[in-house]
């Protein structure tokens, strides 16, 4: 069970991720709060990228609305808390589920009546998009005008409603982007790992051998909306707002998936890697444009797709899978 | 509520939704073809309304006119995008392509953001307000206009698709890629020349859009999903399915305006897609795979 996980690692790669999780504990103590903030954010992408990534990585389906589970898990919580003071950590599992629900009928939908591929991309998005417009009209939670947490300024963390400094909202978020990072692994080693290996890549055949692949595509689903449900619930506690034209956007869908593709898509790293690097690129980016006072609006943007282009047109895999065959760190991590 | 001006919202929200059915016929073309989803699609629209809007500001040319010239840079533009960037990622995933398209859309938006700034900016051409009387019924001059335009054009490319040899062996390739390259065609090259076409319609609506509504440099993306809708509502690679998607489109935004709230109106273009690609998926006029 547990030798599982480590089976076939090479013990560099086990050192490296040591190192770098070690790093990343003591960061905090010695990076300023800017930097900090910066870090929050690489891990919220490189967690949702992960979990995305079940779904696409790991079962081969695409899906380009995630943002809908991040908004319809953001909005339970956060309305939980407000209108009735149940605390984000009972919240969640209201969260979850009806993410996971919300997956799981989009996914009956799109695997009983076989739409696929660009379609179920289509699909997905409407989705996403419908629910935008729904909560643009959802009064219980104040509509277009935004739905706002109270904020007070916390001298003491209390990391039972989630309600303190970044360091806390840090820490937490490494705890879960960690656990997910070996859930994954833990979920790749298995059974159901090696299912979805052969569903995404031959899914006739993967029918032939008798995998249940309406099944194990329902699963891919429900694991991937229900892990993006943690994130939202995180976003709507740290940020304190939400607004259905920002939460629930393609843009926002977007934006989570371009992680996992940049570092390498249906790798474990590599929507850890892609979150660095483009937080990086577009933190870089900003500093770049302050620095040499060229403060148009869209330079940056545009800089930030061309980059995509560049990576994109030359590395077709990503980033992480022709670094980890140079680092020699296996095939499988 | 009366009936005129349900008529009246009715017939506007048709002229409009066949400009639509244009914008949509470019996607259709492309996916048809090439089978590549053009994910910059509502972008490369923006950018023709900008050229109409500066075409009328600088010169004065009516966007009717300086549609023509648009309409054969768009090709250009469309043209070399699939011959440089689009041709490589023929055989790559779906995935990959999205995002080279994601990409350039991004370039995009974010281009149009920085040339011209994030104001609305619009045409205000001197018969505007005109319009016709029909009994009751007000129609503006400028929808019917534009939505006979769409229509010529729609007629136009059909009968170019259907008779000439270019159009025929464009069909071959969307049939049967393998079979294309046997006897001998220039698919990259025919897969350019269909990216220039899609694009050169996206141009013309792009540049009649400038006269209906207000143009920002952040409507892109919404008329790419919007231009996704009407294409898989109407039916992937039907060119009529692309009119009739667009005026049923067209007419449940004008309606759901009326009834419910313009804010809404997506909302059912985005039901009816999806009741669609539930029971229909081929679309309403598309033949079965």
């Amino acid at each position: 069970m547990i030798s599982r996980l480590i089976d076939g690692v090479p013990k560099r790669a086990l050192i490296l991720l040591g190192l770098l999780f070690a790093a990343l504990l003591v960061a905090p103590l010695v990076v300023s709060g800017y930097t900090l903030s910066v870090l929050i954010l690489v891990l919220y992408f490189a967690y949702t990228g992960q979990a995305w990534n079940v779904m696409m990585g790991f079962a081969g389906q695409l899906s380009l609305g995630h943002s809908l589970y991040v908004g319809v898990a953001a909005y339970t919580a956060a309305a939980l808390y407000v209108h009735f003071g149940i605390g984000p950590w009972a919240g969640v599992w209201l969260a979850i589920l009806i993410s996971m629900a919300c997956g799981l009928v989009i996914g009956f939908l799109a695997f009983r009546f076989g739409i696929g591929g660009v379609y179920f991309a289509l699909l997905t998005i409407a989705f996403s998009e419908f629910t935008r417009v729904g909560f643009d009209h959802f009064t219980w939670v104040n509509g277009s005008g935004g739905f706002f947490l109270p904020v007070a300024q916390y001298s003491v963390n209390d990391p039972l409603n989630l309600r303190g400094s970044p360091v806390m909202f840090y820490y937490i978020l490494l705890a879960i982007t960690a656990l997910a990072f070996v859930f994954c692994r833990w979920l790749l080693t298995g059974r159901i790992g090696y299912y979805w290996l052969a569903i995404r890549e031959e899914p006739e055949a993967a029918q032939t051998l008798g995998i249940n692949i309406f099944r194990y595509k329902m699963i891919a689903v429900a694991i991937s909306s229900g892990m993006t449900a943690l994130s939202g619930v995180f976003f709507a506690f740290y940020y304190n707002n939400l607004f259905p034209e920002q939460i629930f956007s393609m843009n926002r869908s977007i934006e989570l998936i371009l992680g996992p593709i940049i570092g390498g898509i249906g790798s474990l790293f590599g929507p850890i890697l892609g979150a660095f690097v483009l937080t990086a690129l577009a933190d870089g980016l900003n500093e770049f444009m302050v620095h040499f006072g060229y403060e148009m609006p869209g330079v940056k943007l545009v800089f930030y797709g061309l980059c995509l282009l560049a990576v994109i047109m030359w590395l077709p895999n990503g980033i992480w899978p022709p670094l980890r065959k140079k680092l020699g760190l296996g095939e499988r991590l | 509520m009366p009936a005129e001006l349900i008529f009246n919202v009715a017939i506007q929200g048709i002229l409009t939704g066949l400009v639509y059915g244009l914008m949509a016929l470019g996607l259709s073309v492309i996916f048809g073809v090439v089978r590549v989803v053009n994910f910059a699609h509502g972008e490369m629209m923006t950018i023709a309304s900008y050229a109409a809007i500066i075409a009328f500001g600088a010169w004065g040319i009516d966007p009717l006119v300086a549609m023509v010239p648009i309409a054969v840079v768009l090709f250009a533009l469309g043209y070399i995008m699939q011959a440089v960037l689009i041709n490589p990622f023929i055989n790559r995933p779906e995935h990959s392509q999205f995002m080279l398209l994601a990409a350039v859309a991004l370039i995009m938006v974010n281009g149009l953001l920085m040339i011209f700034g994030p104001d609305a900016r619009n045409v205000m051409v001197d018969y505007a307000l005109d319009s016709f009387e029909i009994g009751p019924l007000l129609v503006d001059k400028v929808r019917v206009i534009t939505a006979a335009l769409a229509m010529a054009i729609t007629a136009g490319l059909f009968a170019f698709f259907k008779l000439s040899r270019t159009g025929k062996a464009i069909r071959a390739c969307a049939d049967n890629h393998m079979g294309a390259l046997v006897v001998g065609l220039n698919v990259k090259r025919l897969y350019a020349l269909t990216f220039g076409i899609g694009s050169a319609c996206v141009g013309a609506a792009g540049a009649m859009m400038a006269l209906l509504i207000d143009t920002t440099p952040n409507i892109g993306p919404a008329f790419t999903l919007q231009a996704f809708v009407i294409v898989i509502v109407g039916g992937l690679g039907s060119m009529p399915g692309a009119l009739l998607g667009g005026v049923l489109i067209g007419l449940s935004e004008a309606m759901s305006g009326l009834f419910f709230a313009p804010s809404a109106k997506s909302m059912f273009a985005i039901a009816i897609l999806i009741l669609v690609l539930l029971f229909r998926p081929q679309g309403l006029l598309g033949r079965k795979a």
